[in-house]
């Protein structure tokens, strides 16, 4: 079964990670593709992403939000300038491509041929692929100019990267992050990130899945990341909603509630209407990870599931 | 040895803050004097080649490099030796 190849030394069947994962690839939810993190979803598993979205939605929707969607990459000056190398060089994802002539390409199809390496010869593009949903936004706010007294709400969603292959199903490689952000004074976003922590419970609880909310850390690069996490922690400046998926122990971030102070405000010139350096939040919701909650704890059979949940999503 | 005045110094010629370090009093507090997340990384590690120390895990904090008495205990601390006022 394709879900055996996995990379060398995994694929032990007793790890409940791993052990989900081939629960939800013999059940068809999710299509292997021989690399881990990275899989297809079925219909019924985008049916529950679907709904799901559509019920985050509702909920948001007397806010107003301005929808952006953007394709699943970021400008290469506009990541450069996000610092976003500085916390997780780890994590991000560059696009390549060759741009050689016809002698390159025939380099390039003998190394291929003969199993030799071949990609030191792609280079790199303009192109970058989204770390989180949110990063498109903060150039194109700041283009705008000063904000309006009212600040800006913005509603994103969009497939995002990071390179942490693991056989967690919760852990993919490439997965889709939904977003309200909000732009304005600190107690505008305060505001906001206050509203949606009690809002995201209430939301998650109608889904009939067990959770809790806790204080946070990104997962931060290196020894200076350890201070970055500390002083994150310290601040309380990351919540996330946890629900238990391949462990009771070690729950899995569903949702996130992210203050980020005058981070991007700073890095992105961003303005209050008096001049002041606009702050930033965000609400994400982890998309796979929530269908993957629910599958968790309610079944593979979505038609099984109880009514309060149907209702809540399929209405 | 450590001084106030070494670490007023590192923090002047470091750009890190949005005031002039040398009119910064003991207790200050940095943050507010615009040390970023960022930059209280980039002062522990400047810190940690001026004076070849290392910061252990438990001084990764933000307290640690709150104001230039903290920061100054925390050097002192770390050289073994007592904090020159």
């Amino acid at each position: 079964m394709q879900s055996g190849q996995t990379q060398a030394g995994h694929g032990a069947t007793d790890d409940p990670q791993a052990a989900f994962r081939d629960a939800l690839v013999a059940a068809g939810l999710l299509i292997p593709t021989g690399v881990d993190g990275l899989y297809g979803r079925s219909g019924v598993f985008e049916d529950v992403v679907e709904r799901f979205n559509d019920l985050i939605t509702r909920w948001g929707r007397d806010d107003g939000a301005e929808v952006m969607r953007f394709p699943p990459a970021v400008a290469r000056h506009h990541f450069e300038r996000s610092e976003y190398l500085k916390s997780f060089p780890q994590l991000a994802g560059t696009v390549h491509s060759f741009k050689g002539d016809e002698r390159a390409h025939q380099t390039l199809l003998r190394r291929l041929e003969e199993g030799e390496e071949w990609t030191d010869g792609q280079m790199a593009t303009n192109v970058v692929m989204t770390p989180a949903a949110c990063y498109p936004i903060y150039p194109t706010i700041a283009e705008r100019g000063p904000l309006g007294g009212d600040g800006a709400l913005v509603d994103v969603y969009s497939y995002c990267f990071r390179h942490e292959p693991s056989l967690d199903p919760a852990r993919m490689q490439l997965f889709r992050m939904r977003e309200y952000v909000r732009v304005g004074t600190p107690d505008q976003v305060m505001d906001f990130r206050q509203s949606w922590l009690e809002r995201g419970r209430a939301l998650m609880d109608s889904l009939g899945v067990p959770l809790a909310v806790d204080v946070a850390n990104d997962p931060f690069f290196g020894r200076a990341g350890r201070m970055l996490a500390a002083n994150q922690r310290d601040q309380g400046l990351k919540f996330e909603l946890l629900i238990p998926i391949t462990s009771e122990e070690k729950p899995t971030a569903c949702l996130s509630f992210n203050y980020h102070q005058d981070h991007f405000g700073l890095l992105w010139d961003i303005r209050t209407p008096d001049g002041a350096v606009a702050h930033t939040a965000c609400v994400g919701f982890g998309m796979e990870r929530v269908a993957l909650a629910l599958f968790r704890h309610h079944g593979f059979d979505v038609r099984a599931w109880p009514g309060s949940v149907r209702a809540a999503l399929w209405g | 040895m450590v001084s106030s005045d070494d670490i007023r110094d590192l923090l002047r010629d470091s750009g890190w803050l949005t005031v002039d370090a040398s009119e910064l009093s003991e207790n200050d507090d940095l943050y507010a004097a615009g040390l970023t997340s960022h930059g209280s990384v980039n002062l522990m590690l400047a810190l940690e080649e001026r004076f070849d120390i290392e910061f252990p895990e438990q001084l990764l904090r933000r307290r640690t490099f709150e104001s230039i008495g903290a920061i100054r205990g925390a050097v002192a601390g770390l050289l073994g030796g007592t904090a020159a006022a």
